[in-house]
């Protein structure tokens, strides 16, 4: 057993709890260089259960323009990934929620995916957020070091994903699995309808043995609602960012007030 | 097992290739994955597509014995004239494969991306011949500078839409291509316009264009008594001209391969697009390939002359020719490149497209036997660049 494995993951820990998960994605870097752990901590003073710390990428093919623009500038003031474990390197002396990092499979593999991992574990990062590391991929050449080190992968399912792969990817999973609103990049403001809440539903009752966290198009109370009504949590990403563009550190906790009215 | 250049049953060539896509883009990939190889080798499709090809695209394209280059370069040159395709170069062979292959899927809109604009044009073309809905993504700074072709996709009805994303160039236009797509997982096919992409596109791409070899190899019958050349040269963006004319000779070792890259203004200088010399594994739209990127993983911007040419990366076929050295890879800068533009134009009365150029542009410095029979892929005609060469010659 490696040392990592010892310490309970804080992704499973906060799982267990019944209250509904509110995660909020922000881009590291971002909106200035060392605002980073900044928005970390108050984040976690606001009430925030569950953070998605986004490694910013020069090619992001699933996001919408909000966060794309905020990986634009985050790399503009300078972030790397070195320079993100850097700044997170005393994180634990002041965070205790889970903590993921999420971005795009080629940064990390230039880093050395082992390394990377163990650098994650280092830290007391919980989980990864890889959209273009797909299933068969991992499961064939990273899933060892996953698991050494001691780091939950969570993938996306989305409603076009068949039930025979969903299946798979619960079997393949160990934290929560990211359920995708609706077929679109990040940022729509749609709103959810019926087609949705059927969505939801449906797989809330393949009983899978993953909790279940919405994410795409959440971006207000009324929206954080229904995404939770059938799961577990839901990811807030480019609402936040909006917020955080516009109003800076500042509006962080009336927004996240705002999401949970009671 | 005997060693093969060609995919393998998971989508690789060697260690490149694959499938990095995010959920969102499974099922579709998924459904043309198990789908292609059983259409395209199907009785009416085959049909469709090589009449397609014979009456609208002008196939087959002639293979031209250069006697003026041959007495120059002291070597046997012919030249495979697919710049006498409709639309002015070999996309359209691919276009109209997959046009074809959507109409079969029940796909009712067509998605494209373009960096020059020569497969914007080549995909809004055969979009009008089927009547299909057509969007083409362009880079905001392409749609600039190649105003003449942003002019011609809108003559055949399809509409343009800018990419403002990153560097507005090629690699912005697929990253909003492949956002549609995302956004329209059930309708939309994706016409990508080279062997790049997720698989299994590489290969689907190189199966349309190895039309490109396959009448090389029945004309070098005719005019040489024999199937193969010694030597056959293309130049490499993303590499689906080269994939065409090396497709049916991979296999085959006494075939020389001969891949010419865009070194831009010199493989050092920081403006180059010389993926082999530049670029590192690691993964760009879907594929895992060598790409020109910094060293934490983020993907630069190549340039070239050729706009044709400054992709970041290569298709995964043409990563593997590399690593396995079974191909010889060529750099050729920009100067290069335009003086054996115009040579071709003053000794054989053909304006070649500026990316085709480059492939000429190897025989001032790589000698070839007097007996050997090289075969250089004519991919496309100059007369979308000719502002490049009237403002270079100062014509």
């Amino acid at each position: 057993m490696s040392q990592a494995t010892t310490v309970p993951n804080r992704i499973k820990t906060r799982m267990a709890d019944p209250k509904k998960v509110l995660s909020i994605y922000f881009t590291a870097g971002y909106p200035k260089l060392e605002d980073t752990t900044k928005v970390l901590q108050q984040l976690q003073d606001s009430g925030v259960d569950l953070v998605e710390i986004g490694l910013p990428f020069s090619d992001p093919l699933a996001d919408g323009p909000t966060i794309q623009d905020s990986s634009t500038a985050a790399l503009k003031n300078g972030m790397t990934t070195t320079l993100l474990f850097e700044q997170l390197k005393e994180i634990r002396k002041s965070i205790h929620i889970p903590l993921i990092i999420m971005g795009y499979f080629n940064p990390m593999l230039q880093y050395g995916v082992e390394t990377f991992l163990a650098q994650c574990a280092a830290i007391g990062i919980d989980g990864i957020i890889m959209p273009d590391l797909p299933l068969a991929e991992y499961e064939l050449h990273y899933k060892a070091l996953f698991e050494k080190y001691g780091i939950k992968n969570i993938f996306l399912i989305t409603p076009q994903t068949s039930e025979a792969r969903i299946q798979a990817i619960d079997a393949a999973s160990d934290g929560f699995i990211y359920l995708v609103s609706t077929a679109s990049v990040t940022g729509s403001k749609s709103g959810f309808g019926t087609e949705q809440e059927a969505y939801f539903k449906r797989i809330a009752a393949m009983n899978l043995k993953n909790p279940l966290v919405v994410g795409f198009g959440i971006h207000d109370a009324h929206t954080f609602k229904q995404a939770t009504t059938h799961t577990s949590g839901a990811i807030i990403g480019s609402a936040f960012i909006k917020t955080l563009t516009q109003e800076g550190l500042a509006g962080i906790d009336p927004f996240i007030k705002s999401l949970r009215p009671h | 097992m005997k060693k093969s250049y060609h995919v393998d049953e998971n989508g690789y060539y060697g260690t490149f290739g694959g499938a990095y896509i995010p959920e969102m883009l499974f099922p579709n990939t998924e459904e043309l994955r198990t789908q292609y190889l059983d259409i395209m080798n199907s009785e009416d499709f085959q049909e469709e597509f090589q009449a397609l090809l014979k009456d609208y695209v002008g196939r087959p394209t002639p293979l031209y014995f250069s006697k003026r280059l041959s007495e120059l370069y002291r070597t046997k040159i012919y030249l495979k004239r697919e710049d006498l395709c409709h639309t002015g170069a070999h996309k359209v062979n691919n276009t109209i494969g997959q046009i074809l292959m959507a109409k079969r899927l029940g796909k009712t809109r067509i998605i494209a991306e373009t960096g020059a604009g020569q497969h914007g044009v080549a995909t809004a073309t055969v979009c009008a011949l089927m009547g299909m809905e057509c969007v083409v993504y362009m880079g905001a700074v392409d749609i600039k500078r190649q105003a003449p072709n942003v002019a011609r996709m809108k003559m055949l009805g399809a509409t343009v839409r800018a990419a403002e994303s990153g560097s507005k160039t090629l690699k912005d236009a697929t990253n909003e291509a492949i956002r549609d797509w995302i956004n329209n997982p059930l309708n939309t096919h994706y016409i990508i316009g080279s062997v790049v992409g997720p698989h299994p596109y590489p290969d689907m791409v190189a199966r349309f264009q190895s039309v490109i070899s396959q009448e090389i190899k029945s004309q070098l019958l005719e005019k040489e008594g024999r199937e193969y050349p010694d030597h056959v040269v293309a130049c490499v963006g993303g590499g689906s001209n080269a994939a065409g004319a090396y497709y049916h000779f991979l296999d085959q070792e006494q075939v020389n391969i001969i891949a010419v890259e865009a070194a831009g203004k010199g493989i050092d200088t920081g403006e180059s697009a010389a993926t082999s010399a530049l670029g590192k594994e690691g993964i760009i739209h879907g594929s895992k390939t060598l790409l020109m990127q910094t060293p934490d993983g983020q993907i630069t911007e190549p340039y070239s002359i050729s706009a044709g040419l400054d992709y970041p990366g290569v298709g995964p076929m043409h990563a593997h020719l590399f690593q396995s050295k079974r191909a010889e890879f060529i750099s050729v800068t920009d100067q290069d490149a335009m003086a054996a533009g115009l040579l071709l134009s003053e000794m054989e009365g053909i304006i070649p497209a500026i990316e085709t150029a480059h492939a000429f542009a190897i025989f001032e410095n790589r000698p070839f036997k007097e007996d050997e029979i090289v075969v250089v892929n004519l991919s496309g005609r100059g007369d979308k660049d000719l502002n490049t060469y009237i403002d270079y010659f100062k014509l």
